[in-house]
């Protein structure tokens, strides 16, 4: 066991330290997306390497080579000093490393640039009514007319879809394929004629996401990532990606510790709730979970660091990580009793409702990005070796 | 940044495993188990694979290692359900005399499989009816019921004023207990104006002490559930109905991934409950705390669950599966059921009076 970073690391730590402290002023606090604040602390981060620190200098990233221990430290100083870590969301996140990884010279070069610099926003196209965890069902229909893809289709739960200036999406280019074959990828324009956005509140009562319609949206030919047919492989080349930031044990750890001081500070019959011992208990018993998560955080992280697998103990990230949260969120509410239902316009709410809301939005986590029980499918198939069960056969 | 076993511990963990798989199969625990076979002969055996002197210090002939090593081998020990004096002779006394000071002789005793010595603290952990430890002068009055491995040449025992002792057993009355794990000697301590040495008074060091006999019990825990999930998965792949391997249903398949997706992470955070104990003393007793506790329960889920996922066969003593159960259940109430540890823990951050 060899906890420490070593010094290069730890110097990197100092740099970083100075130059939060020397910029902090200038970071965006609640500004909306396209402000001239969050566009210019962007900037700033990339100059630094803070922000697309592994994207080549050719497509206007920083050009650093992969270091899992670097982006920790940036993640965990940004973190602690509370400060904007800049841009995510979906276009830097998952379509900038699928472009890296399939897209042509010609579309790195064209969108790569403006995405990590927040000057391009993008959403994701890919769950339908019909298909959400057999998505590779998906029925949006793409056909070739001309020098035009012509798209028809119903996609939901886009987030941001009514903020993006472009959408890409999974369509069904070869419908005699079999169902992973016949998907290919597009790219296009948000205000292409034919595309409405309708929101979808959710039961939080916000409204993060959207339902797209499609209809006969015209999409140039080589907007297209990969081959005719290949979209479900590029697809997958990054879906990793997204659940690994689900569950993070960090976050959690910053929620435990607020939990421990509403449970000091909020009382029942006089006395403080961490007083009553059935609370306090359950308070461990999460307490201890949260520790393991991060101990195993830790392992995946320099097992990562060293090249080596990690196995099960990334697979099993996302679906306890967030069960652990809803379940941690919980507690909070519970630990209020009738005030944890204060919601919205209450005199009494407490943290501006964050109990009540965060317990609800983990629900919604432990649903998206893959239910937790394909996770459990996952797990036990490609984690523990038991068979594939059975698979319906494509729709056509 | 390694955080996890180096490579030596790796090697070390691969053939302690290889050779109790060997040596050690579940026919020999089950003649140990139903009193045809001493376990002495065992444990002389693994004190010969280097596990006695494993914690006694180099210049006492031991071999000086870290609680982390220890740990590993905690883990396969559960990982076969071994019966041995491991916790007491190798781990625990080890520690209260290094603590003590000037106990150079018994350590040397120790290293050499000479001198065994057991654990009895149920006065220091939930002291409970019809027990309980005074001392008088360097005497001691009263009984200490679940003496853990039983058996020994002498006892670690804890009085009602968190003091730590040691007597030796031919001095003593004793005799042992039953209980439903066959494969740890349990017995009770009466203790009679029984001459007893002061080791320490200081509480500081009880607690250490059992702070690693606790991550100990969470290591086996971890190798015994660990076991349990191989099986139960080695099973589901094997075991036929409808014309299929039962692990093709979801229903299986999700009790496996549970086990699974619930353990894991146990792995991590015993290793670094392990490391804490030596190198972190500011966290190491708020980690042997939740080890302990967490992996009671995580335990207790797998040794059930992992029952179920073999049916009926699960349920037999020829398959030998309850071993395992009964070893998770053991570990789960020695040295402070979850309940109780957790109630430590908060007191350790200053949550409870």
């Amino acid at each position: 066991m060899d906890l420490s970073y070593g010094a290069e690391h730890e110097a990197f730590r100092a740099e970083v330290r100075d130059f939060i402290k020397a910029h902090r002023h200038s970071a965006p606090k609640g500004d909306g997306l396209r402000s001239r604040r969050v566009l210019a602390w962007q900037r700033l981060l990339i100059k630094h390497g803070y922000a697309a620190r592994t994207i080549p200098t050719a497509y206007g990233g920083f050009g650093a080579e992969p270091d899992v221990l670097i982006a920790r430290i940036i993640a965990e100083e940004f973190a602690a000093a509370q400060v904007s870590m800049g841009l995510g969301g979906q276009g830097i996140s998952m379509l900038v490393p699928t472009l890296l990884e399939m897209g042509t010279e010609a579309q790195k070069r064209q969108f790569i640039r403006p995405t990590i610099y927040g000057e391009m926003i993008w959403c994701q196209g890919y769950s339908e009514p019909s298909a959400g965890s057999d998505l590779a069902s998906l029925r949006t229909s793409a056909v070739l007319d001309g020098d035009d893809w012509v798209v028809n289709g119903h996609k939901i739960w886009t987030s941001t879809a009514h903020l993006a200036d472009w959408i890409f999406c999974l369509v069904r280019t070869e419908p005699d394929a079999p169902k992973h074959r016949g998907i290919s990828f597009l790219l296009f324009r948000m205000d292409t004629p034919g595309i409405e956005v309708r929101p979808l509140v959710d039961m939080t009562g916000a409204a993060n996401f959207n339902e797209v319609f499609l209809t006969d949206v015209h999409v140039p030919k080589d907007q297209i990532v990969g081959a005719r047919g290949e979209g479900w492989m590029v697809a997958n080349s990054i879906l990793g990606h997204e659940r690994d930031a689900l569950g993070d044990p960090n976050v959690t750890l910053v929620r435990l510790n607020a939990l421990i001081k509403l449970m000091q500070t909020e009382t029942v019959d006089g006395g403080r709730v961490i007083d009553n011992p059935v609370y306090r208990d359950r308070l461990m018993r999460i307490q201890g979970r949260v520790m393991a998560m991060r101990c195993n955080d830790m392992r995946v992280l320099s097992a990562r660091a060293s090249k080596r697998d990690t196995h099960l103990a990334r697979m099993i990230v996302k679906v306890q990580g967030t069960e652990l949260r809803h379940e941690l969120e919980q507690l909070g509410v519970d630990a209020m009793g009738e005030l944890g239902l204060a919601y919205g316009k209450n005199p009494y709410l407490r943290d501006h409702g964050n109990w009540q809301s965060h317990y609800m939005f983990y629900l919604g986590l432990m649903i998206g990005g893959g239910t937790s029980q394909i996770q459990k499918n996952i797990i036990a198939e490609r984690g523990l070796g038991l068979p594939r069960g059975v698979r319906a056969p494509a729709p056509h | 940044m390694n955080f996890g076993l180096a490579e030596e511990q790796t090697l070390f963990q691969d053939s302690l495993g290889a050779y109790l798989r060997e040596q050690a199969g579940l026919d020999r625990v089950r003649r140990i188990a139903n009193g045809e076979e001493d376990a002495q002969a065992l444990w002389r055996e693994l004190v010969e694979f280097g596990l006695g002197g494993l914690s006694v210090p180099q210049e006492q002939g031991g071999l000086g290692l870290t609680p982390m090593d220890a740990a590993v081998a905690a883990e396969c020990l559960g990982h076969q359900v071994t019966p041995s004096p491991f916790l007491g002779s190798a781990v625990m006394a080890p520690l209260a005399l290094v603590l003590a000071g000037g106990q150079e002789n018994r350590l040397q005793a120790l290293a050499t499989g000479e001198l065994r010595i057991g654990v009895a603290l149920g006065e220091a952990i939930g002291a409970r009816a019809d027990a309980g430890v005074a001392a008088v002068g360097s005497r001691l009055h009263g009984k200490a019921l679940y003496a853990l491995d039983y058996g020994a040449d002498a006892y670690l025992v804890a009085d009602a004023n968190r003091r730590l002792h040691l007597v030796q057993a031919d001095a003593i009355g004793h005799q042992p207990l039953t209980t439903v794990d066959k494969t740890r000697a349990t017995g009770e301590l009466i203790l009679d104006n029984a001459p007893a040495i002061l080791l320490t008074d200081n509480p500081q060091h009880l607690r250490q002490v059992i702070d690693a006999g606790r991550v100990m019990l969470a290591a086996d825990t971890l190798g015994a559930a660990q076991a349990m999930l191989d099986q139960a998965v080695a099973y589901a792949k094997e075991r036929q109905q409808f014309n299929r391997p039962i692990g093709a249903f979801q229903a299986v398949k999700h009790l496996c991934a549970e086990m699974a997706a619930n353990l894991e992470p146990c792995r991590a955070l015993v290793w670094y409950a392990a490391h804490a104990l030596a190198q972190i003393p500011d966290e190491a007793h708020l980690l042997a705390c939740h080890a302990k506790a967490h992996l009671a329960e995580v335990g207790t889920f797998v040794a059930r669950t992992a029952t179920e996922v073999h049916g009926g066969m699960g349920f037999t003593d020829l398959l030998g599966l309850h071993y395992w159960f009964k070893r998770i259940g053991f570990n789960r109430q020695a040295l402070g059921a979850p309940e109780l540890v957790r109630e430590e823990a908060s007191r350790a951050q200053k949550l409870a009076a």
